[in-house]
């Protein structure tokens, strides 16, 4: 056993209100290919972002122990310098310039203050050797795929003499054969002494290459196991993921389920701009009056289902059919998707749900202006009807209608997006993630208005990254992954440890050595 | 009180320009001894005004959408000189010329819109473009001539003035519509308050409500008055007023305006709430061609005559004007009276420049400056009410 490459000791984090980490401890061996694994939001990307001084030294407590040096980075050069890469999981390359441009990006070849283009093209085919890519320096990276791409992000990290390579998610957006070929590197690089973190929802993919495992659960360090040691499964690492108990944060509802309402079917959408499916044949049903939720991992394709389904909103060569009642619906357009009563909450308020510079009442009515206007005019004296009696039902806390929404608080803002879809008189309303980043007050209150709406017997879908939240509030629950669904499951047989392991199912399964 | 400061906390940016405004009608009255506010420079002041206040309300909407329309100068050339070949080498009758004028004003603005809304093409890209092409296309309908003269009918548009019934010393007519008008906005003004009050809204306490009616009908009449101890009230400035209004009423009251906005403000969300954001955009496009038609036909109606040169930087005095009535450069924010008191603002200054005798050169230089110091002043309270 080899020494501590790295330790980070009682690491705490704190922003306005929350706690992200709380007396995290990881411990790297040299040499060694060490996982993060956690849920969305448990702390993981915080966590490295403090070690590669994205949060400068003082923005935290606790210290960072660097080959047995302590390290206080106050910026992302200082822990370069060091030898600590990190690569985030949207890739940080120029699609203008070339491979070699961008490689030596902030750390120019200069002789005399100008660019040395030979010794910059000489070492960028070495390290393109050495990453296993054949391409020519001068390559333009918009010309690469993202499978490439990564390895020029890695070629880069070489380039600054890394010492510990941290990958953010580096195989979500990679197809099967560039996430294999990316794995094989990094136990290459292991064995010229780079060690890595991977952080990734890919359990197969950690169990085939990581030497051990830290295990993040909201914000603390959960275990460390030993891949070598002890027999660890993908089960095992689940339930260190997810074993929290669960307390009554969800209200009660007896559920009052009718008949089929709405129903996608041999539903396939291509990516905007790259050929691969995002969303493969997928299948499913709602109920009048019941609460279906969809859990996935980040990048399993939840948002782009909802959001081609939503009037075509994503992606390209969409194909399948929508029946709303037994009838097949043609949708084209975001408002051929209201007019026929299908509404979507998006997953981010603030680029995708609301107007910020415009007020509550504007928001409120603005997917439905038809009931409070007449031939085209609108009567703004109805709108602030509206906008009130929505205020005071869903409890908005604002001093006025009149308000912007950028001045609300993010479960406000969220209580305002429901308000504008709740007054587009929907029969089948998907949320996307409507609990993210708002407070627990406010979630019980989204809740309640969810539980309401099924009891009016209207259809709802529930995209979460959160399992309890979706465990705590549907009957019937889809697992997704790499645009397929994985799995469905009904309440009484839904667990955790069961959905995890529908969400994390890969297309292959054996293990690789070094 | 508390409503007092709301309403006029939440107008700050309006006010602020009236006030502006006002100020600097004031200055250049001193300055220039009494000539500004004589009858006959405010009769001129808005006949000068009036085809740069027409582009401005159909810039202001463009740039609430998020775009702008460098070709709007170019525009009202191409069309100005179309229509002196519709109705001087042609002998067309004048409104027909005009209708026709104004089909072709917005033809361009589809041609524009089609690029902006549907190809995705950036309206500065879209917009440059056609102003090059709109000015070559005048040069070349024009042989690099000018045409002149036009029908007398054409040229009142621009010149005339609204009938007076006798022979008085003072135009009476004007100050029965002054009187009228007055009426009018005051039984308006009551109408609001009453409707307001049934659905319980706030409103201003009976002493404040009372001024502001009084303060109303007062520059309401003193304005009548002004005008009509000259000519009386020019043809122009009731095309301006019914423009103002209706196009005021649009972008407050409508669905469509409502949409213009939200695409300014959000076009994400916009488009993900059921608006049809490529369809409003093109038809915001389609307006401002059709105004700027409008505009170069007042243009020529005034100079009797259509020129190759004529439109020159129209479009960055509309834009100007927009910007200094408050318009957000990013979209979503604007207001067509904004833009008219931008628009009027930049008028007092040339008017008055000119009446004190100082050079284009520094007529340039301090336009510019003021621009830029009532942007600022824009971006100055934003933030503070924004932290």
């Amino acid at each position: 056993m080899t020494d501590a490459i790295l330790e980070m000791r009682g690491i705490t984090k704190t922003f306005p209100g929350v706690k992200a980490l709380e007396n995290v401890n990881l411990k790297v061996k040299a040499g060694e290919i060490h996982a993060l694994c956690g849920e969305n939001g448990a702390g993981k990307s915080t966590l490295m972002k403090v070690l590669s001084g994205v949060y400068p030294h003082g923005s935290y407590e606790g210290e960072i122990l660097f080959k047995g040096q302590v390290c206080e980075f106050k910026d992302i050069k200082q822990s370069e310098q060091m030898g600590i890469v990190i690569i985030h999981q949207e890739l940080a390359l120029i699609p203008y310039l070339s491979i070699a441009e961008n490689i030596f990006l902030g750390n120019e070849q200069k002789r005399g203050g100008f660019i040395d283009w030979n010794e910059t093209f000489v070492k960028t085919k070495a390290l393109l050797e050495t990453v296993g890519l054949k391409e020519h320096p001068n390559t333009l990276i918009q010309s690469l795929g993202v499978g490439k791409q990564q390895l020029v992000e890695i070629a880069k990290a070489l380039s600054k003499k890394v010492q510990l390579l941290i990958l953010d998610e580096p195989t979500a957006a990679l197809n099967e054969e560039d996430s294999e070929n990316l794995l094989k590197l990094i136990l290459q690089l292991k064995a010229q002494g780079i060690s890595s973190i991977i952080i990734s929802h890919k359990l197969n993919e950690i169990a085939k290459v990581a030497d051990s495992i830290t295990i993040i659960r909201d914000g603390k360090t959960i275990e460390t196991l030993d891949m070598r040691a002890d027999k660890v499964t993908e089960d095992r690492i689940i339930k260190g993921m997810v074993g929290r108990d669960l307390t009554n944060r969800y209200p009660e509802r007896t559920p009052d389920i009718g008949e089929t309402i709405f129903e996608v079917r041999n539903w396939t959408v291509y990516h905007p701009q790259q050929d691969r499916k995002v969303i493969d044949n997928v299948h499913f049903h709602i109920r009048r009056g019941e609460i279906v939720g969809i859990a996935g991992l980040m990048g399993a394709g939840r948002t782009e289902l909802a959001m081609s389904i939503f009037g075509r909103s994503y992606g390209r060569q969409i194909s399948g059919q929508i029946y709303k009642n037994g009838r097949e619906l043609r949708i084209r357009t975001v408002s051929d998707a209201i007019d026929n009563g299908i509404a979507y909450v998006t997953e981010d308020r603030k680029q995708y749900g609301l107007i910020l510079i415009d007020d509550i009442k504007r928001n409120t009515t603005l997917a439905n202006l038809a009931p409070i206007s007449r031939n085209g005019v609108v009567n703004e004296n109805e709108e602030i009807v509206v906008a009130e009696t929505f205020r005071r039902k869903m409890n908005i806390k604002t001093p006025s209608v009149l308000q912007k929404t950028g001045n609300l608080s993010g479960g406000n803002q969220q209580k305002v997006v429901l308000s504008k879809w709740i007054f587009a008189k929907p029969d089948i309303l998907i949320l996307d993630e409507p609990t993210r980043g708002i407070d627990v007050g406010a979630k019980y209150e989204i809740y309640t208005i969810m539980n309401q709406l099924a009891a009016e017997g209207k259809g709802l879908l529930l995209i979460s990254s959160e399992l309890p939240e979706i465990l705590g509030m549907c009957d019937r629950i889809y697992t997704m992954s790499e645009g397929r669904l994985t799995g469905e499951v009904e309440r009484k047989d839904a667990s955790q440890e069961l959905l995890m392991k529908y969400m994390t199912k890969g297309k292959g399964n054996e293990r690789w050595t070094s | 009180m508390d409503v007092i400061k709301n309403v006029f906390r939440t107008n700050v940016r309006q006010y602020g320009m009236i006030v502006a405004l006002v100020l600097i009608t004031l200055l250049f009255q001193l300055l220039s001894e009494g000539i500004l506010l004589k009858p006959l420079n405010v009769t001129n002041l808005i006949q000068q005004n009036s085809y740069i206040l027409v582009l401005a309300i159909g810039m202001v909407m463009v740039i609430i959408t998020g775009h702008i329309d460098l070709s709007v100068g170019s525009v009202a050339a191409f069309v100005g000189a179309v229509s002196a070949i519709m109705m001087v080498d042609y002998g067309m009758p004048f409104y027909a010329a005009m209708a026709l004028s104004l089909l072709i004003g917005a033809a361009v603005g589809a041609w524009q819109g089609f690029w902006v809304a549907y190809v995705k093409i950036p309206s500065f890209i879209v917009t440059l473009a056609g102003m090059l092409l709109f000015r070559g296309l005048t040069m070349i309908v024009l042989n690099g001539q000018s045409i002149a003269p036009f029908p007398k009918a054409f040229q009142k548009i621009s010149t005339g003035f609204l009938p007076d019934f006798g022979n008085n010393s003072i135009h009476l007519l004007t100050i029965v519509i002054g009187i009228v008008l007055s009426l009018v906005t005051v039984a308006q003004e009551i109408r609001n308050r009453r409707t307001q009050q049934k659905y319980g809204f706030d409103v201003l306490p009976m002493p404040w409500f009372v001024l502001k009616l009084a303060a109303m009908v007062a520059v309401i009449n003193i304005f009548t008055f002004v005008l009509a101890q000259y000519k009386g009230i020019p043809f122009i400035l009731i095309l301006l007023f019914a423009l103002v209004v209706v196009y005021t009423f649009v972008m407050k009251r409508t669905v469509m305006g409502r949409h213009v906005y939200a695409i300014g403000g959000n076009e994400k969300a916009a488009k993900l709430s059921g608006v049809k954001t490529k369809k409003v955009t093109f038809w915001v496009f389609v307006n401002m061609g059709a105004l700027a038609a409008l505009s170069g036909l007042i243009y020529a109606a005034r100079l009797n005559a259509a020129t190759p040169k004529a439109g020159v930087n129209f479009e960055l005095d509309a834009i100007a004007a927009a910007f200094i009535g408050g318009a957000s450069a990013s979209g979503g924010i604007g207001t067509v009276i904004g833009a008219i008191i931008g628009g009027l603002v930049m008028g007092v200054m040339n008017n008055g420049m000119s009446l004190l005798g100082l050079g284009i050169d520094w007529q340039q230089g301090i336009k510019g400056l003021v621009l830029l110091l009532a942007v600022s002043f824009d971006i100055y309270n934003k933030n503070k009410s924004g932290a």
